[in-house]
C-alpha cells in the first residue's frame, strides 16, 4: 500500500507546507516563488516517467504544458468555463492527443524518438501560431471577468496557486505509485532492455503508450493553470524548446528514475536560475552556468545528486524512492 | 520565365546549403552514433567568424571560408575532447545532453558578447538576370562554395585511406580496432569534420541572410529534418535530401504564408521518421 511508504507521507507534508507557509501574512513574494518551484517539479516529476522510468528521451515534453494552457485558456476565455472544469478538460484533450500521436512515434527507439520529439515541438508550434480561433502569433488575453467569477484578481490567484500546488502533490503521488506498482517494473523492464521485456510478456507498445499519455495530463492541466494567473499566452511563451529542456537539466541534476531527486533537481535549478537571472553581474552567463553544470553532472556524476546520496548511505534507497 | 520557376531555382541554390549541414551532422552521427546537439551554436559560430573575418580584412567573402573551415575543425576537436569522448558508446541520453550542455555554453557566452541583436556580411556578387528576376550572386556562389565541399569530402571519404578509415570505423568499431586503425584518432578528426561543415555552412548562410547567435537553431532543426530524409549517416544522401528540401520550400513559398511551412516540414519529418525510419533512400550505408 502506498499509505505504508514514508515518502508518501513526506510528499504531503511538504505539499501542504507549500500551500500554508505564503498564507502567513499573505506573503505574495513567497507565493510567486513557490509557484514557479511548483510548475518547475510537475514537468521534472511527468518527465521522469518517460526518461527515468521508460528511457525514452523526450525533448519536447512542453508541447504538453503549452497545449494544455491553450486548450483551458480558450475555454475560460472564449467559452467562459469555470477555471477547474477547463483545466481538466485541457487535461484529457491534451492525453488524448498524446495517446494517439504516442502509437505512432513510440514504434521509434533511442535517438530516433528523441528527434521525432522536437519535430513535434517545432510543428505544433508552427500549427498554433497559424491557428486562427487561438489568436495565431499574438495568442489571446484574458478578459478580466475570468478573474472576478472567482471572487477577484487577487482571490483568483491564491486558488490558481493553491491548485498548483494540488496538481503538484499529484504529481509526485502518482510517480510514487507508478514507481511501487507493476505497471512501473513493467517501464523499468523496457528501460532495461526492451526486448527482452517484451519476451517476458511485457506490452511494450501499451505500456509506452499509455505513460506517454500519463506524462502529458498533469503538465497540461499545470499549462491551463499557469496561463489562468498570467492572464496572456502567445505561441513562443507556451512552447518554449529552452524550458523543454531545462526539464530534462533538472531531472539529470536531481537524479533521472528517482521521485525525490526529480523533485530535488527543479527545486534547486529553479532557485539557482532565479539567483542567477537576477544577480546584476550574472543575469548575462545564466545558460553558461546552467550548461557547464549539466556538462559536469554527465561526465562526472550520471547519476545525479540522489546517485551521490546513494552511494554515501546505500540504505536511504528504501525510504528515498 | 514564371515565379514559380524563379522560386524552385532559389530554392534549389539555397537547398545546397542545407544539405552541407545537414552532412555535418549525419557524417557524426554515422560515424560515432551521437546526435549533435551543438549543431545549431557550430553553425552561428561559423556566420560570427564570418562576420569577424569579413570586418577585418573586408576581401571576398568565400575565400574567408577556408579559416572558417579550419578554425571549426579545430574546435570541433577541442569540443569532442571535452565532453564527447568520455560518453560514445554510452546510453543515447548521455552524449544527447553533454553536446547540448556545450550547446547552452556557447550560446551563453555568444549572447553575452554580440547579444541578440541581428548581424550581416555586408558582401555582395553581381546576380544573374532572367527576365523579370535576378538571383542574386551570393546565392549562386554560396551554393555553388556548398556543392565543392560537399564533393570534397565525398573525395575524402571514399578516396583516401583516412577517408576509409573513417567510413570502416562507422561501419564497425571493434573490426577496424583489429586491423590497426586508431578508433580515438578517426572519432576525433571526424567530428572535427562535422564540425567543421557546420561552420562552413553558417559561414554561406551568413553572406544571404542577416542573422543572430539563435539563429543556429532553426539550420540545426533543418539539418535534423534533412539528415532524417536521407537516412542518418548518409553524407551524400544528405545533399541532395537538403537539396529536395529547399526544392519544397520553393515550391510551397508562392503558394501559401511563409509562417506554415516549419509545420509542413516537421510534420513530413515526423511522418518520414515514422514511416522510414532509415530515411528514403533506404537502408545502404554510406
Amino acid at each position: 500500500m502506498i499509505l505504508r511508504r514514508p515518502l508518501f507521507w513526506l510528499i504531503v507534508i511538504v505539499s501542504v507546507a507549500f500551500a500554508l507557509l505564503p498564507m502567513r501574512g499573505d506573503d505574495i513574494v513567497l507565493r510567486e516563488d513557490l509557484v514557479l518551484v511548483a510548475v518547475a517539479i510537475i514537468l521534472a516529476t511527468n518527465l521522469n516517467l518517460m526518461i527515468g522510468y521508460t528511457g525514452y528521451v523526450n525533448f519536447g515534453h512542453i508541447v504538453f504544458y503549452g497545449l494544455g494552457g491553450y486548450v483551458g485558456f480558450y475555454l475560460v476565455s472564449v467559452r467562459s468555463w469555470p477555471l477547474v472544469p477547463a483545466a481538466l478538460a485541457a487535461g484529457v484533450a491534451v492525453s488524448v492527443f498524446a495517446l494517439l500521436l504516442g502509437l505512432g512515434i513510440l514504434r521509434l527507439r533511442g535517438a530516433y524518438f528523441a528527434l521525432a520529439t522536437i519535430g513535434i515541438l517545432v510543428a505544433v508550434q508552427a500549427f498554433v501560431a497559424n491557428f486562427d480561433p487561438w489568436g495565431r502569433s499574438t495568442g489571446m488575453y484574458l478578459d478580466f471577468t475570468a478573474y472576478t467569477r472567482l471572487g477577484g484578481a487577487m482571490r483568483a490567484l491564491w486558488v490558481d496557486y493553491l491548485l498548483v500546488v494540488a496538481v503538484m502533490a499529484f504529481s509526485l503521488i502518482l510517480s510514487l505509485g507508478i514507481k511501487t506498482s507493476k505497471f512501473g517494473l513493467g517501464l523499468f523492464a523496457i528501460r532495461e532492455n526492451e526486448d527482452a521485456a517484451v519476451v517476458l510478456g511485457v506490452n511494450a507498445t501499451v505500456f509506452k503508450s499509455i505513460v506517454y499519455s500519463v506524462s502529458a495530463f498533469l503538465p497540461a492541466v499545470a499549462g491551463a493553470l499557469m496561463f489562468y494567473k498570467n492572464g496572456m499566452i502567445d505561441p513562443f511563451s507556451a512552447f518554449e524548446f529552452l524550458l523543454s529542456l531545462e526539464g530534462i537539466v533538472m531531472l539529470m541534476l536531481g537524479g533521472q528514475g528517482s521521485v525525490v531527486g526529480a523533485a530535488l533537481g527543479a527545486g534547486l535549478y529553479e532557485q539557482l536560475r532565479s539567483f542567477l537571472l537576477t544577480s546584476p553581474q550574472l543575469s548575462n552567463f545564466h545558460l553558461v552556468i546552467a550548461g557547464s553544470l549539466l556538462l559536469v553532472v554527465m561526465l562526472f556524476a550520471p547519476g545525479g545528486l540522489i546517485g551521490w546520496v546513494y552511494r554515501l548511505l546505500p540504505r536511504s534507497r528504501k525510504v528515498i524512492e | 520565365m514564371s515565379g514559380t520557376l524563379a522560386s524552385l531555382i532559389d530554392g534549389v541554390l539555397v537547398g545546397c546549403i542545407y544539405g552541407l549541414s545537414a552532412m555535418g551532422l549525419s557524417l557524426i552521427w554515422g560515424v560515432m552514433d551521437v546526435i549533435n546537439l551543438t549543431h545549431g551554436a557550430m553553425i552561428a559560430l561559423g556566420m560570427f567568424g564570418m562576420y569577424l573575418l569579413f570586418s577585418a580584412f573586408t576581401i571576398n567573402a568565400y575565400v574567408l571560408l577556408l579559416p572558417v573551415i579550419a578554425a571549426g575543425f579545430l574546435f570541433g576537436v577541442a569540443v569532442y575532447w571535452i565532453a564527447v569522448h568520455w560518453v560514445i558508446g554510452r546510453p543515447i541520453l548521455l552524449s544527447l545532453l553533454s553536446t547540448f550542455a556545450v550547446n547552452m555554453i556557447i550560446i551563453g557566452v555568444g549572447t553575452a558578447v554580440w547579444s541578440t541583436s541581428p548581424y550581416n556580411v555586408n558582401f555582395n556578387l553581381p546576380g544573374v538576370t532572367m527576365g523579370r528576376y535576378t538571383f542574386t550572386g551570393n546565392h549562386i556562389a554560396a551554393a555553388i562554395a556548398a556543392v565543392v565541399i560537399a564533393l570534397a569530402l565525398q573525395l575524402f571519404l571514399y578516396r583516401t585511406r583516412l577517408g576509409k578509415a573513417i567510413r570502416a570505423v562507422a561501419e564497425n568499431r571493434e573490426a577496424a580496432e583489429l586491423m590497426g586503425i586508431s578508433s580515438a584518432a578517426v572519432l576525433t578528426i571526424a567530428f572535427g569534420i562535422g564540425i567543421a561543415l557546420a561552420a562552413a555552412s553558417g559561414a554561406l548562410v551568413s553572406t544571404l541572410f542577416p542573422f543572430t547567435i539563435l539563429s543556429g537553431s532553426a539550420y540545426e532543426l533543418k539539418s535534423f529534418v534533412v539528415t532524417v530524409l536521407a537516412g542518418l549517416g548518409k553524407p551524400f544522401g544528405a545533399l541532395v535530401a537538403g537539396v529536395l528540401l529547399g526544392l519544397l520550400e520553393g515550391a510551397v513559398t508562392p503558394l501559401i504564408a511563409v509562417s506554415w511551412i516549419p509545420l509542413i516540414e516537421f510534420g513530413l519529418f515526423v511522418v518520414v521518421l515514422v514511416v522510414f525510419p532509415r530515411g528514403i533512400f533506404g537502408g545502404a550505408t554510406a
